[in-house]
């Protein structure tokens, strides 16, 4: 399970105003907490905070003084991902495009050029596909717009787009059936992930969502998750379901992995 | 008409692991021994990497081992009497690659000899030999954890492979690899899942897995042979899938295993029809680390010169 921590965001208050004091230790508190508990990437969210793509850089760059950590760059801005992709000391993880054509042709050739990996939306112009059919399709664009640009599918993670379950009942099940479907595309598959805390959005029971959507996500294929990785029976649940799934091996301590 | 390609894309490697360090590096030997590293299972080189061909540890005992059958011990000669000398006959005589010390003589249930008897019997061996060592414990672990600090101090700075480090006695055997500078072997019984577990628990304890060989408890051919083989491709898959606790070189003691059974000891007159007991010991053998070679084995001990001239060649096949 690729695990892609949530917490280096502008949406959150402390994060907000530490960007805006340009005071590096809250991100630093939270890059190297996360880091702690297993976090594969961490991603980092300008938000609406600024447009200016050196605030980009200068988040990246207090996290890369702080932990050894992938980057995952969240930004639907292709200047400020062109710029933010140039400070980072690994491939990082490109959060995200769409199956538009626009966003496509302005983010693959860049996760082209520096290796990164990049995370498809399976959505285009038109808005959230609906039903698993449309899912795919948008899902099955990415993919081939990737290969197309010389980014294999070990380096594409689709996302099926998760929606809160209080507002969304209905679409729960489609989002399910999109993942499951992804996995047959290609042999590797790609990885499939999610922004998890979408799905217990103005719930009260929000971990409890969070981590039963997750198994049953696992369950389906899913094999990333963009997620409060501080929350350790999340964490313990999925290691669970990938054992479950055989995809780990089993270990007495296994969820000290 | 095109054929499918079949080639599996593998996301990880195997870690590599160099045993043993020449003068610049702190030690004495005149070369190091590097094992892993591989992106493919063995044999599909066309398919992936497999930069570093699998090696030959000569068997090597502190102790005449008294259960040994005459057929091996002959074929040792009398050095079997002087563990310095044998070391040398295996690297001089047979070419093995790295000498493999099994400390018999401490074991409680024998000779029990005390940890000195066993730091001399080391540091006569690495005089005698200019190759990388393996120093294996007696299994009894009390008495391992009484014997193998005073071993891996004896030998400090020679970057040997130490082992076993189990499920219970891994702190101990962690603070020596670090405190000397030693690669460890993770034992488990003929069990992925203990196997797992020692190496989560060695690197818990501040150990790196990129100085561990992985070991399961070796079962010669006829013995629990399957069980075996089939644990070390599956741990060498799982770590090509990316399992970092998996991803490592593993050992197959095959020396110490194949001459306990009754294939490699029976006479004629007890196994008719399974030819002269001179060839058979020695087949089995090289037929059991033939195997393991197989399903992954990155090192292998061999007892006998002919086995150890038989899997040199049987490596140089899969390698070419």
């Amino acid at each position: 399970m690729i695990f892609v921590g949530e917490r280096i965001n502008t949406g959150f208050k402390d994060i907000k105003q530490a960007v805006m004091d340009k005071d590096p230790q809250p991100l630093r508190e939270w890059a190297k907490r996360q880091a702690a508990a297993g976090a594969h990437y961490l991603d980092v969210n300008l938000g609406a905070v600024s447009t200016k793509p050196e605030d980009m850089c200068w988040m990246i760059e207090t996290v890369q003084n702080t932990v050894d950590t992938l980057i995952s760059i969240d930004t639907n801005k292709p200047d400020i991902l062109a710029e933010a992709i140039k400070v980072c000391n690994k491939p990082p993880l490109i959060n995200s495009t769409t199956a538009a054509q626009q966003k496509l042709d302005a983010f693959l050739p860049i996760a082209a050029e520096y290796q990164a990996s990049i995370i498809g939306l399976s959505m285009d112009e038109s808005g959230t596909p609906k039903s698993a059919d449309a899912r795919v399709e948008k899902a099955g664009l990415v993919l081939a717009a990737a290969m197309e640009a010389g980014i294999g599918p070990e380096r594409v993670f689709l996302d099926p787009i998760v929606m809160p379950l209080k507002y969304m009942q209905d679409q729960q099940k489609e989002i399910l059936e999109a993942t499951r479907q992804y996995k047959l595309f290609s042999d590797p598959p790609p990885h499939i992930v999610c922004g998890l805390s979408n799905v217990s959005n103005g719930t009260t029971h929000k971990k409890l969502i969070n981590r039963t959507f997750l198994v049953m996500a696992i369950a389906c294929g899913m094999d990333a998750a963009i997620c409060d990785v501080l929350d350790g029976e999340l964490i313990h649940a999925a290691s669970t379901a990938e054992l479950i799934m055989n995809r780990e091996i089993y270990a007495d301590s296994y969820i000290k992995t | 008409m095109e054929i499918a390609d079949v080639k599996e894309n593998w996301t990880n490697r195997i870690n590599t692991v160099t045993i043993g360090a020449t003068e610049p590096e702190g030690g004495t030997r005149a070369r190091t021994v590097t094992v892993g590293g591989e992106t493919t299972l063995p044999l599909l080189n066309f398919e992936g990497e497999i930069p570093h061909p699998p090696v030959i540890a000569g068997l090597v005992v502190d102790i005449v081992p008294e259960d040994w059958p005459d057929v091996l011990k002959s074929a040792v000669g009398d050095e079997i009497n002087s563990p310095a000398d044998w070391a040398r006959k295996c690297v001089e005589e047979w070419k093995a690659d790295l000498v493999c010390l099994k400390l018999l003589g401490p074991d409680p249930q024998g000779r029990n000899l005390s940890r000195d008897d066993a730091a001399k019997t080391v540091k006569a061996v690495l005089e005698a030999v200019d190759v990388p060592l393996i120093i294996w414990g007696c299994g009894d672990e009390e008495k391992d954890n009484e014997v193998l600090p005073e071993c891996s101090q004896a030998a400090k700075g020679e970057n040997c492979l130490i082992g076993p480090a189990t499920e219970t006695n891994y702190r101990t055997m962690g603070a020596i690899g670090t405190a000397d500078k030693h690669k460890l072997i993770a034992e488990a019984p003929v069990d992925i899942n203990i196997a797992k577990q020692v190496n989560i628990l060695l690197q818990d304890a501040g150990f790196s897995l990129n100085d561990v060989v992985m070991c399961q408890v070796t079962a010669a051919l006829g013995y629990g042979f399957d069980y075996v083989y089939t644990i070390f491709e599956r741990v060498r898959i799982a770590g090509l899938k990316g399992d970092k606790h998996m991803a490592l070189p593993q050992i197959a003691n095959v020396g110490w295993e194949a001459w306990k059974v009754k294939e490699a000891l029976a006479d004629e007159d007890v196994l008719p029809g399974w030819g002269r007991l001179q060839d058979r010991g020695p087949r089995w053998e090289a037929a059991t680390a033939a195997g393991y070679l197989q399903a992954g084995a990155d090192i292998v001990t061999l007892a006998h010169p002919d086995s150890i001239a038989v899997v040199k060649e049987t490596i140089a096949e899969m390698t070419k």
